[in-house]
């Protein structure tokens, strides 16, 4: 009796596994890179930031400080290097002054060692700016750290000049990730 | 048989290929002291869409414990013990038989009975029978192939357990359930971000699993009877990731950020009753629960490097593990509890190693470079873990004294994060 259940139960997995792909094949919603499009909804006085304006966007304007999103790491590392402090400061600040600004973190790491050592050295590198941005005045509701890990490479090739790009921080505005 | 069978090193139990996108197997190492057998066809046999004694005989040579010998020329086929020449197959060399008979059903199922023998003592050693439809051909063999391998070796076989890994196939990630021999692939979750560390419940009805779809570390536990992926079963602020299944199925360690740093949590199975196991100011990831249930074995950086710890599970102080080199991680306990296969860096090399835990004796089971994610088939016997081919993810296997190794690839794919499922019926 015993040997039909799991014969059955082979077949049901079987069965409920054919219709999967189709669940689950969904549009890629996150690439449209159209400015803000959730907010817009919103009051428009309360979300300066992702508003599209006339203006440059401080945060795109190549000549600002806020252009700057990414840092990088030295392998097996998380400290903040004091180049990219001032963009971080920077940032912080930006998120102190535009309280309806949200900002994601998110940690990557090169691809040698464990998939999940490495979620949590991407984390603690997320995590570090974080902090930075909060002693400059962001609110911990703008912020949220999280880790891509090894995951998300920029760069695929094996060497360290691809590691490097690799082990970085992003820093993303709402509407950005 | 019995004294052949304890003479033998401990080996293998594993796997096999085929078809559109599914794993191909490599034996890259064979064992000494292989146990001669004769898989002959089943009388009516002819009666199945598709050969039953040789997938059998398929899983018994790919364990590395067994040669399979050649059966031509045998008419007529015996089906009964009666109907053996013992005196042919003891000059043929073999110390086991199998023998067989298929039989239609008026219902259009299909009766099996089969026999092992032992040639020298012209004796039976089992004898059972299956009803069986035909799409459970595979499973039948699968189980044929286990009661002759326990028979033959005392030890418990793989052959008719599930593994589960993740494909990466261009910007698509798929996890996926296949025999113990790759074979029959499902995939039961497919998404364009990625998915990580897949764990199997205890029963083989659920796994646990790490999705990227919300664009970080998300944790899901997904029933594999279920056509669709459920709710999260922890998605807090931060990142979501490293589920452990405790042996009784009831609850899961997990890692989470939300309280800032990576730290290990247990929750429930649906991510109930959430408290946090440790606190630390390092990072404590890849929780592992040992099969007593009492203790949890993880890596921290707690004392400047990445290394293996050990707390008991009710909480409490964490004791050091691994002390050579620094950078050791992802325990995982051995089914006896005897035995943590775990990954070492040294010299830039990421090797799969094993320790003895009564003597903390340690042994490279791998050379690297980049070995990961081990993974215990449930009879302890073997270890599956992903490593590097030519660029390219791909499954090992490694017998549990380093003796059988078999690589598992699947064309113009990575594969990676294996997870070997429980015995059936657990």
């Amino acid at each position: 009796m015993k040997k039909t259940l799991i014969a059955g139960f082979a077949f049901a997995l079987l069965c409920g596994c054919a219709s999967q792909p189709a669940e689950e094949a969904k549009p890629a919603e996150n690439r449209t890179p159209v400015p803000a499009p959730a907010p817009a909804p919103a009051p428009v006085t309360t979300q300066p930031a992702q508003t599209p304006t006339v203006q440059a966007n401080p945060l795109k304007d190549p000549n600002n400080i806020l252009s700057k999103r990414s840092i990088y790491y030295d392998y097996d590392k998380y400290e903040v290097k004091d180049e990219y402090r001032p963009a971080v400061q920077a940032h912080g600040k930006y998120l102190a002054e535009h309280r309806g600004a949200k900002m994601l973190v998110q940690g990557n790491c090169d691809e040698r060692g464990s998939r999940e050592y490495n979620i949590a050295l991407g984390q603690r590198r997320a995590d570090g700016v974080k902090r930075m941005l909060l002693l400059m005045g962001a609110a911990e509701s703008q912020v949220e750290a999280v880790s891509l890990g090894e995951e998300k490479p920029r760069c695929t090739d094996r060497n360290e000049a691809c590691y490097s790009q690799n082990r970085r921080s992003d820093m993303l505005y709402s509407g950005e990730y | 048989m019995k004294r052949t069978a304890t003479l033998l090193a401990a080996f293998f139990v594993f796997l096999a290929g085929a078809a559109h996108a599914q794993l191909t197997i490599e034996i890259t190492g064979g064992g000494a002291n292989q146990i001669p057998i004769a898989v002959l066809p089943f009388v009516g046999e002819s009666a199945l869409p598709q050969s039953l004694t040789e997938i059998v005989e398929q899983d018994l040579s790919r364990s590395g414990r067994f040669r399979t010998l050649f059966v031509g020329g045998v008419n007529p086929l015996p089906a009964e013990p009666s109907q053996v020449n013992f005196d042919e197959w003891k000059s043929r060399l073999a110390d086991a038989l199998v023998i067989g008979q298929v039989q239609k059903l008026p219902d259009g199922r299909f009766e099996v009975r089969f026999r092992l023998l032992d040639v020298p003592k012209q004796a039976s050693l089992a004898g059972f029978a299956f009803t069986l439809s035909a799409t459970q051909i595979r499973l039948t063999a699968h189980k044929i192939a286990d009661i002759i391998y326990e028979k033959l070796t005392g030890e418990r076989g793989v052959f008719s357990t599930r593994i589960a890994y993740v494909v990466k196939q261009g910007a698509r990630f798929e996890l996926r359930v296949a025999d113990a021999d790759g074979q029959g692939a499902q995939a039961i979750l497919i998404s364009p971000e990625p998915i990580l560390s897949p764990s199997w419940s205890p029963d083989g009805t659920r796994i646990a699993y790490v999705s990227f779809q919300h664009k970080k570390p998300v944790l899901y536990v997904q029933s594999l009877a279920a056509n669709r992926q459920p709710a999260p079963v922890a998605n807090y602020k931060g990142s979501n990731s490293a589920p452990a299944w405790s042996p009784d199925g009831k609850q899961l360690a997990v890692v989470l950020s939300k309280d800032g740093g990576s730290q290990m949590y247990l929750m429930n199975a649906d991510g109930g009753n959430l408290r946090r196991l440790a606190v630390s100011d390092a990072i404590d990831t890849e929780p592992f629960f040992t099969p007593d249930g009492q203790s949890i074995y993880f890596t921290s950086d707690r004392g400047g490097s990445p290394q293996i710890y050990r707390m008991p599970a009710a909480g409490g102080d964490p004791v050091r593990i691994t002390f050579d080199g620094d950078y050791n991680v992802s325990p995982r306990v051995a089914p006896d509890g005897k035995t943590l296969a775990y990954i070492s860096r040294a010299n830039g090399a990421f090797r799969l190693m094993v320790m003895d835990l009564a003597s903390k004796q340690t042994q490279p089971l791998t050379d690297g470079p980049r070995d990961e994610s081990p993974s215990f088939a449930p009879s302890g016997r073997v270890i599956l873990y992903a490593t590097d081919l030519d660029g390219r993810g791909a499954l090992a296997a490694v017998s549990s004294d380093g003796r059988v190794k078999q690589r598992l690839t699947i064309q113009a794919a990575d594969v990676r994060e294996p997870s070997w499922g429980p015995f059936p019926g657990n």
